[in-house]
């Protein structure tokens, strides 16, 4: 990988002996100021033409330091910073980091407060579909479904708020369960939605599934075979549409999610198109999981017995969950005391984005805007 | 001077042809204020017609409905500080717009509006209006080139591969329109603007009917190649907002930039002009053979009259329906002040002899808006092509297609 990008040091970039116009390669600097880079994503593209030779990529215009946070924070007061992190799902950020403390508190938390969790979680897996699909669609030049999308993902923002009085970054959770009890009509809302979302998605898919143009620009665009997403680490529905079945919900199951059924939808080509379709049959997965896991949610307390200070024991511990856009895994160093010695998170969006110099290498300066719509970034995840 | 005024609203010709440099000079202020408040309007109509196709309501604040959207749209790029870059070629920079715009809006001395109601006619005319739009082209190509930046500089290669590559298969198209006004009666084939929609007329047929379905084959090659041509989606590669910026315009900013966004209107309508004028029968209204005859021509004419005062009452409708309260009072006044305006053209539109001979230019604008309304309906519809996709599409589909019908259309002249 490295050699294709040899001589795109960005600090070449300053030479002023030759203008652009007199060399065969043209260098770009996609970003950080870009509409279609999905925040502060830098890429350097070297090109001949319209074809891209090789990319590099520069991260870290939206780093926080939130991994440094946590080593003075106590566990509990770490919880929100992690919805800083994907903001798009920010519920599962937030249920990937509690389980992980539970676990190394040798806690559990309470069926009905794992089914609370299973339905926010697969609601916030909806939003963040949705979000990608409307700026993906966007990207490729399609403007209407963005609009379309965000009316809709509007009304799981309104759950949330209504749940927790946080639209984004909720902090729906906390460690040992949820703080919260379902509002009054939570059950009736949920399934109304389930109601109203159902033909939305075949709105979505009506406009672009079978849409030429759409086909044409997403197959065997960003081509990623399963052997490569392996090699790389690539995770999520990314991973799935080039075939391999692998899914943290079924291969480590973690909440409530054992009691239910649901399919792991894969692709074949492991393109653009594929990776479309992935999302949009996990979007409908999802929905079927919300409808079970409200049908039978049982009852009784929502808070296991934690600890007024949190002490976890000295050990580490890596927890991960099936985050909207792959593996959201968090590493956990405890020295005994109230705060954690090391939180190490490992981001799906950082991992997916190795992938993008691979899959672009070779290909239109169109398709790259494409592969970074279709690897679902979020900066604030890639930089943390 | 006076005999100048009377002696042209008597004879049936356009002014060009007629010498009537006084009646020319009218027509080209004219064509250039109608030309203006079409684009404004346009500007409007397309936020407002894409936000409701988008479930969203597009510019509400400035006037009732946002109807004065576009007029602070244009003082706010008219007082902008404009801006060129220090590594740019500045007199390159500053022509580029002005010659963009220039073609945009020469083209139209030969749009007939009416059988009398071109600016003149050249026995050219069809040539004329493909040489000249063509031209533009320099001026996006001086653009990017002049910026001295990469993404203009992109943009302005996409631009002059796509425009080169769509012309072909336009001229094709254009071709094959004008062999169909030779048909049936020998010696008058024509590339005259005029005389293609007169050939419409005594053929009895508009050429998008002709030979079903090689006319229509024929318009579809060119409504495409004409999108293409505008650099509107599906096909607005060279200004792709998401992977150039703004494509050859990313550098320019204020007044300089209004006038790119002044060319690319004009040039819709212009080349939207052509179609109507080569398929859609220009300024005859519908059904010109079937629905003649005294009564039909008094129908028709009324039409221009009652569009206005069907707009007239929607506007007091939606008076009726402002909100009552202080806040809203002068926004209300005014909306029910522009309603009466267009009442009183409505029923301007109405008085015989300015109906007779405004008709012929209703009909030609309500076929050109049709047009206006598919390029909006595009933009809300489709996803953009790549570049070699495009390419697919201009030579291997369109060209082929276009050859075809010119061969099949010559074919049929000879034998029929």
């Amino acid at each position: 990988m490295a050699d294709a990008t040899k001589n795109v040091s960005h600090l070449e970039l300053g030479d002023t002996d030759k203008t652009f116009l007199d060399s065969n390669e043209l260098i770009i600097n996609m970003g950080p100021q870009h509409p279609a880079t999905h925040g502060v994503l830098r890429v350097i593209l070297r090109l001949d033409g319209e074809k891209v030779l090789g990319t590099e990529c520069v991260i870290g215009y939206l780093h926080r330091g939130v991994e440094k946070i946590a080593e003075n924070r106590t566990y509990a007061m770490f919880n929100p910073y992690v919805d800083r992190m994907d903001y798009v799902a920010a519920v599962s950020n937030g249920l990937g980091y509690c389980e992980a403390v539970e676990k190394l508190l040798n806690l559990e938390a309470p069926p009905r407060a794992n089914y609370i969790r299973v339905i926010l979680t697969e609601l916030n897996r909806l939003a963040s579909h949705m979000l990608w699909l409307g700026t993906h669609a966007l990207d490729i030049g399609a403007i209407t479904p963005l609009f379309y999308t965000f009316r809709d993902r509007e009304e799981i923002l309104k759950i949330f708020e209504k749940y927790c009085g946080a639209r984004l970054t909720t902090h729906a959770f906390r460690i040992g369960g949820c703080l919260y009890e379902t509002y009054e009509g939570f059950e009736q809302d949920v399934t109304k939605f389930l109601k109203f979302v159902t033909p939305k998605i075949d709105e979505y898919e009506e406009l672009l599934t079978t849409n030429r143009i759409w086909v044409e620009r997403t197959r065997n665009v960003g081509m990623l075979s399963a052997k490569d997403c392996i090699a790389l680490g690539v995770t999520g529905p990314v991973l799935r549409a080039s075939g391999v079945k692998w899914d943290l919900r079924k291969a480590q199951p973690y909440a409530a999610y054992p009691d239910f059924e649901f399919e792991i939808p894969t692709g074949q080509n492991g393109d653009t198109y594929d990776r479309y379709l992935v999302r949009m049959q996990e979007m409908r997965q999802s929905l079927r999981i919300i409808e079970q896991a409200v049908g039978k949610i049982p009852e009784g307390p929502i808070m296991a017995k934690v600890p007024k200070v949190i002490k976890p024991p000295v050990g580490e511990i890596y927890h991960s969950i099936e985050a909207p856009k792959g593996e959201l895994g968090y590493f956990i160093v405890s020295d005994g005391s109230t705060q954690p010695y090391r939180v190490r998170v490992r981001p799906p969006s950082f991992v997916n984005l190795q992938a993008l110099e691979q899959m672009v290498r070779g290909q239109l300066v169109a398709d790259v805007i494409a592969v970074i719509g279709t690897l679902d970034i979020v900066l604030g995840e890639v930089d943390r | 001077m006076l005999d100048d005024v009377t002696s042209y609203l008597k004879s049936d010709t356009t002014p060009g042809q007629a010498g009537n440099f006084l009646w020319a000079f009218i027509y080209i202020l004219l064509i250039f204020l109608g030309l203006s408040v079409a684009v404004i309007a346009m500007n409007w109509l397309e936020r407002k017609i894409l936000a409701h196709m988008q479930v969203r309501l597009g510019p509400m604040r400035v006037g009732p409905h946002g109807l004065l959207q576009p007029i602070a749209d244009a003082i706010k790029l008219l007082i902008k500080e404009d801006i060129m870059p220090s590594e740019s070629d500045p007199f390159v920079f500053w022509t580029a717009p002005l010659i963009v715009v220039l073609t945009a809006f020469t083209v139209f001395i030969v749009v007939p509006f009416g059988p009398t109601h071109a600016v003149t006619d050249m026995n050219i005319g069809v040539l004329f209006m493909l040489g000249v739009s063509s031209l533009s082209v320099l001026g996006v190509v001086m653009a990017g080139w002049a910026s001295n930046s990469h993404y203009p500089l992109m943009g302005a290669l996409r631009s002059s591969a796509q425009m080169v590559s769509y012309e072909i298969a336009m001229g094709l198209a254009v071709i094959s329109a004008v062999l169909m006004t030779s048909l049936n009666q020998s010696g008058t084939g024509t590339l005259s603007m005029i005389g293609i929609v007169q050939a419409q007329e005594a053929q009895a047929t508009w050429f998008v009917f002709k030979f079903f379905p090689l006319g229509l084959i024929a318009f579809f090659v060119f409504a495409v190649a004409m999108v293409a041509e505008t650099n509107r989606a599906p096909f607005d590669l060279p200004e792709a907002e998401s992977e150039l910026t703004a494509g050859f315009h990313t550098e320019y900013s204020g007044f300089r930039w209004s006038l790119f966004f002044l060319a690319e209107y004009s040039a819709m309508i212009a080349v939207s002009s052509i179609a109507v004028t080569l398929w859609l029968g220009g300024w005859l209204h519908p059904f010109p053979h079937w629905l003649s005859g005294e009564t039909w021509d008094l129908v028709f004419s009324l039409f221009p009259g009652l569009t206005f005062v069907f707009l007239a009452g929607l506007t007091f409708y939606s008076v009726a329906r402002m909100p009552k309260h202080p806040y809203f009072r002068v926004q209300t006044m005014g909306l029910a002040g522009f309603g009466a305006v267009l009442g009183l053209i409505g029923l301007a539109l109405f008085a015989p002899p300015v109906r007779d001979r405004v008709q012929d230019i209703y009909w030609f604008a309500a076929k050109v808006a049709g047009f206006m309304y598919l390029y909006i309906w595009y933009r809300g519809t489709f996803p953009r092509y790549r570049f070699d996709q495009l390419m697919t599409v201009g030579w291997k589909i369109l060209l082929p297609i276009g050859l075809g019908v010119l061969i099949v259309t010559a074919i049929l002249g000879v034998v029929l």
